[in-house]
Order: structure tokens, then sequence, then C-alpha cells
């Protein structure tokens, strides 16, 4: 792929992420910033290209191995504990208060 | 269709199901599906990844991946809502690092290909994630240590602070265009080890209250080395995922710089609440009366109001005292009084901080205003908590022009009929800047760790 098509692609991405991101409400800001932490563990992708080509040496390896470690517990520690954080916010309290009593 | 067709394929869907659940980010009710959707997208695209032909071989991929994802489960179900700040900060180092060490790796391929020098989008995109993602490592740790509290959380600085960051810098870039001309693996190490030394000294000499503009800036650049790193594979899927998070933190930052009214380069240069101002002030707070008040009189008033506001800060965090506050406010519910919280955007130590905190407690989110909606309500509000927060409602900053923090938008506690400050002693707050609210007649001061003075006021409420 040429590099301008992906300029291009670049852009509008960046478009789209500001557009959807101006969104967020500040209430779930910490949501929204280990969130994207999650998805910026995609270089997880990255690091198996690398370390999964045949033709690498010892440098490829050692450090797609290390990359490939650092973005597995990204991407895994991010949507885990975003799903952890979101699950708690809740609109009303639950009526059980004759019960507390 | 060829195989390649089908990975592209994939990673369209992914990039999709990164945008859907950032949208379904805007509200809390599709939010948990919303992160959910991205973890999909997330999935598909590995699995895509793993099936490429050029991936022959799966043993360390496999292992270091399971190393890994194992790590980063077991932080993350076990981290406190409290520490989430360092834990952002600890995933965001982990993503940098990831991204300089495949353009150390792609940099490698290069000249083993037996390559003299880089093309041009291969030189800026292997060097910009090289040095942007060692940058965001470095900073990224250093970030946490000063959270964790294995790092002092005052500005650390030291002579010509600024200077020796600008000659970094530029050492920096004079190696990434040598090391792009002639390919050579022992430059570029230098270049990486340069860049590990900018991002501790950048972030060293950062207060603590200046975090959240740290963390999201950091959460930036990691993004923006993905991206790049995007480029140097031809990795698409990479340039869309790494610049979504790029606009997130971009913007993120943007929001807490202005919500301190500071610009990122004072955040980043300035070194905050290490100054004169501080010592001055605090010296001239001394001499100033301060009025305490008991527990039990303030159970009595606060039975009797009609409306009560409570502003969260971080002292709130640092005392586990979420819990005790929602005891209060149900009991006070209870009893008829209608109580908000207020909260400042810059309250505690990341963005968005106290609602996570509230939300764990069980504080329902439509209880959560953000400053604009609650500011106007002030004035009709009885009496207003204010727990572990101090900068956000300093009156200075609204009234004073010779105040550091003048012009930064706060919570304007000092309309209200009542305020009462709970506060372990009188220490100034990060930014050592004194705090007339305290002296104001109408306030009232409850010293001691806000975790037992709630749970003394709870009692009380219940014997009133």
């Amino acid at each position: 792929m040429g590099v301008i098509t992906e300029l291009v692609i670049l852009v509008l991405a960046a478009w789209v992420g500001i557009e959807v991101v101006s969104k967020v409400p500040q209430m779930l800001h910490t949501p929204l910033m280990s969130g994207t932490n999650a998805i910026h563990g995609v270089v997880l992708v990255g690091a198996i290209l690398v370390l999964g080509a045949a033709a690498g040496g010892t440098v490829e390896v050692v450090c797609g191995i290390i990359a490939v470690a650092f973005g597995a517990a990204n991407v895994v520690g991010g949507f885990v504990v975003t799903d952890r954080m979101l699950q708690m916010f809740k609109r009303r309290p639950e009526p059980k208060r004759e019960g507390d009593e | 269709m060829t195989q390649d067709d089908l990975i592209q394929l994939a990673y369209l869907v992914a990039a999709f199901c990164f945008i859907l659940g950032l949208k379904w980010l805007s509200s809390p009710r599709s939010a948990r599906r919303g992160n959910q959707v991205a973890a999909l997208g997330m999935a598909i695209a590995i699995g895509a990844t793993v099936a490429d032909e050029r991936v022959v071989d799966y043993t360390w991929i496999i292992i270091a991946a399971l190393v890994g994802g194992s790590i980063g489960a077991v932080i993350a179900r076990r981290v406190q809502m409290t520490a989430m700040p360092q834990l952002v900060a600890l995933l965001n180092g982990l993503g940098g690092g990831a991204a300089a060490l495949i353009a150390v790796s792609e940099y490698h391929a290069h000249g083993a290909l037996g390559e003299t020098s880089l093309g041009g989008v291969a030189a800026v995109s292997v060097m910009f994630s090289a040095i942007v993602g060692s940058v965001s490592f470095a900073g990224s740790l250093v970030a946490f240590g000063k959270l964790q509290e294995l790092l002092p959380g005052r500005p650390i600085t030291w002579p010509a602070q600024k200077a020796v960051n600008a000659i970094l810098a530029i050492a920096i870039v004079a190696l990434a265009v040598w090391a792009s001309l002639a390919i050579s693996d022992p430059v570029l190490w230098i270049l990486v080890a340069l860049a590990l030394v900018l991002g501790t000294a950048a972030v060293l000499p950062i207060g603590g209250a200046d975090m959240p503009v740290v963390i999201a800036f950091l959460n930036a650049c990691t993004g923006l080395a993905a991206a790049a790193t995007g480029f140097a594979l031809g990795n698409v899927l990479l340039i869309i995922a790494g610049v979504l998070v790029g606009a997130s933190g971009t913007l993120l930052t943007q929001l807490m710089s202005k919500a301190m009214n500071r610009s990122l380069t004072s955040v980043l240069f300035g070194a905050f609440g290490g100054g004169a101002p501080g010592g001055g002030g605090a010296a001239r707070g001394e001499s100033l009366p301060v009025l305490e008040i008991a527990p039990a009189d303030l159970a009595a008033q606060l039975v009797y109001a009609r409306r009560v506001v409570i502003v969260p800060g971080y002292g709130l965090a640092v005392a586990q005292a979420q819990h005790p506050v929602r005891e209060l406010v149900d009991l006070l519910g209870e009893r008829g009084v209608e109580v908000t919280f207020a909260i400042h955007p810059v309250a505690g130590r990341m963005p968005g901080h106290m609602n996570v905190l509230l939300a764990e407690a069980d504080v329902p989110y439509d209880k959560l205003l953000e400053m604009e909606e609650a500011n106007p309500d002030f004035p009709q509000t009885d009496i207003v908590l204010v727990i572990g927060a101090n900068d956000v409602v300093n009156p200075a900053a609204r009234d004073d022009p010779s105040s550091p923090l003048f012009g930064m938008p706060i919570l304007e506690v000092d309309r209200a009929e009542h305020v009462v400050v709970f506060k372990r002693s009188m220490a100034s707050g990060f930014a050592g800047v004194e705090n007339m609210l305290f002296h104001d007649p109408k306030t009232r001061m409850l010293f001691g760790d806000a975790r037992k003075s709630l749970a003394q006021l709870v009692q009380d409420v219940q014997d009133v």
C-alpha cells in the first residue's frame, strides 16, 4: 500500500477519533483512558509479525519476545480493568433500604 | 480472495469494532458493551495476524503472549480503584515500550537485508516510534513510580533542567538523522538510551497535581508511536488504532490543561509547586484564624439541611473514604436531604478518577455533577463538604490575579451557606498555594483522616 493511501487513512482516522471521543462525558474519562490504552495494545499485532518471521536474528527474537509480552499485558490488562470499572457505573441505588436497618 | 485480502478484511472489522466501542463509551449505559466490542475487535485482529503466512514460528509468540497476558490479567483483577492512575500509567508504558522494540527490530531487519540507509517513510516511522515509544515508556514508568509512591510525588528538580532536556532532544534528533543515513545498530541503541533518559528527565520534575495532564499526554504519545509502527510495518490497522488513541489522548490533554488553566508546555517544563509562592503563603496563613467543627455538631447541621453538596478530591482517594461517604449520602437521603457530588475535571490523579471511585462505592452516577452543572447551584446550597480537595475550590483562582492559580476554573463552594473542609492538617495543596477558603468566616475545618472523620460523622448522624 502506498504511503499516500496510508496518510489518507491516518487523517480520516484522526478525524473520526476526535469526533467520537469528544462525545465521551467527563464521568467516563478514566474508562476512556484505560480503554484507549487497551486499544493501543494493538502494537501486539506488530510484535507478532516481527517475532513470527523466521528470518529474524537474535535482535529480532529478543525484541519481539519482550514486545509480545508487553503488548499482551497491555491488551489483556487494559480491557479487563476497563470492564471492571464500567460494570460499577449504575444509575439508581438498589431499593433495599428497608432491609438495611 | 487471497489470504492477504482476508486478513485486511479482518483488520477492517477490527477497526470498525474499535470505533464503535469508543462511540458506545459516550453513555454509561452502553459503555461496558463498547469496551467488549473493542476487545472483540482486538481478538479478531490478533487471530488474523496469527494466521498471516509470514508468521511461521509460534513457540515464542505463545509463550510470551501467555506470560504477558496472564500478568496483565492478574494485575487488572487485583488493582484497587484508587490505584487506577498507576495502572493506566503502567499499561501505557508497556505499549510504548513494545512500539519502541518493534522499531528497533525493524531497523535491525533493514540492516540485515544489506541496506545501508533507510528510505524516507521507513526512516521517519522507525525513528518516530523508537523515540516516542521510548520516551513514553520511561515517562510512564516514572509517573507510575510517583503515583505508587515509590518515587517522591513532589517535583524533583535540578540545575539547568530545561537546557539539559533541550540538549538531549537535539542530540536525539541528530542521532535519528545519522542512524537513518547510515544504518548502524549501536547508533540506534544510543538513541534509544537517550530517549529513555529524556522521558525520565521530563516526568521527574512534574508534581502530583499535574499527573492528569501528564498521563493523558503519555497516552497520546503511545498511540502515535503505535501508529508510526503501522507505517514502518505497512500495517493499516496499527495506523488506525494508534491514531484513534492519539486523538483521544490529545483531546484529554487539552481538556485537562484547560481545566487547570495551564498550557501543556508549562506543565511539561514548569515544575509547578516547588517555587517561592508556597513558602510565603504558608507562613502568612498560620497567623490567620481557623474555625473547627466537631463531627457531632456537623451531623446535627447536616440532618436539618435541605441541600448538601460534596466536593471530593484526591485526599478522599488516599484515605479510601469513598465507602463511608456513600453511607453518609444514604443516611442523609433517608432523612430527605438532597445530596449531590460536584466533581472538578482535574480532581484526583487522572481524568475522571473521582467518578470511578464513587461508582465503586455504589453512588449512582446521576448524583455526580460536572463543574458547569454544579456551580450555579452553590448559592442555594446549605452545606458543602469538601473532602480532600484544595486547589480546585480555592477562591484565589477566581479573585486574586497575583495567585499562581489565577484563571483556573474552580468549584465556587464559597458561595454556599456553609462550608466544611475535611483535611488532614493545614498543609497547603499540591500547588503549594495558600487557600483563603479555610479562613473564611463561613468555613469550618474538620481535621483528621477523612475515612475516620466520615465514619464518626455517620455514627453521629445515626444518633441525631
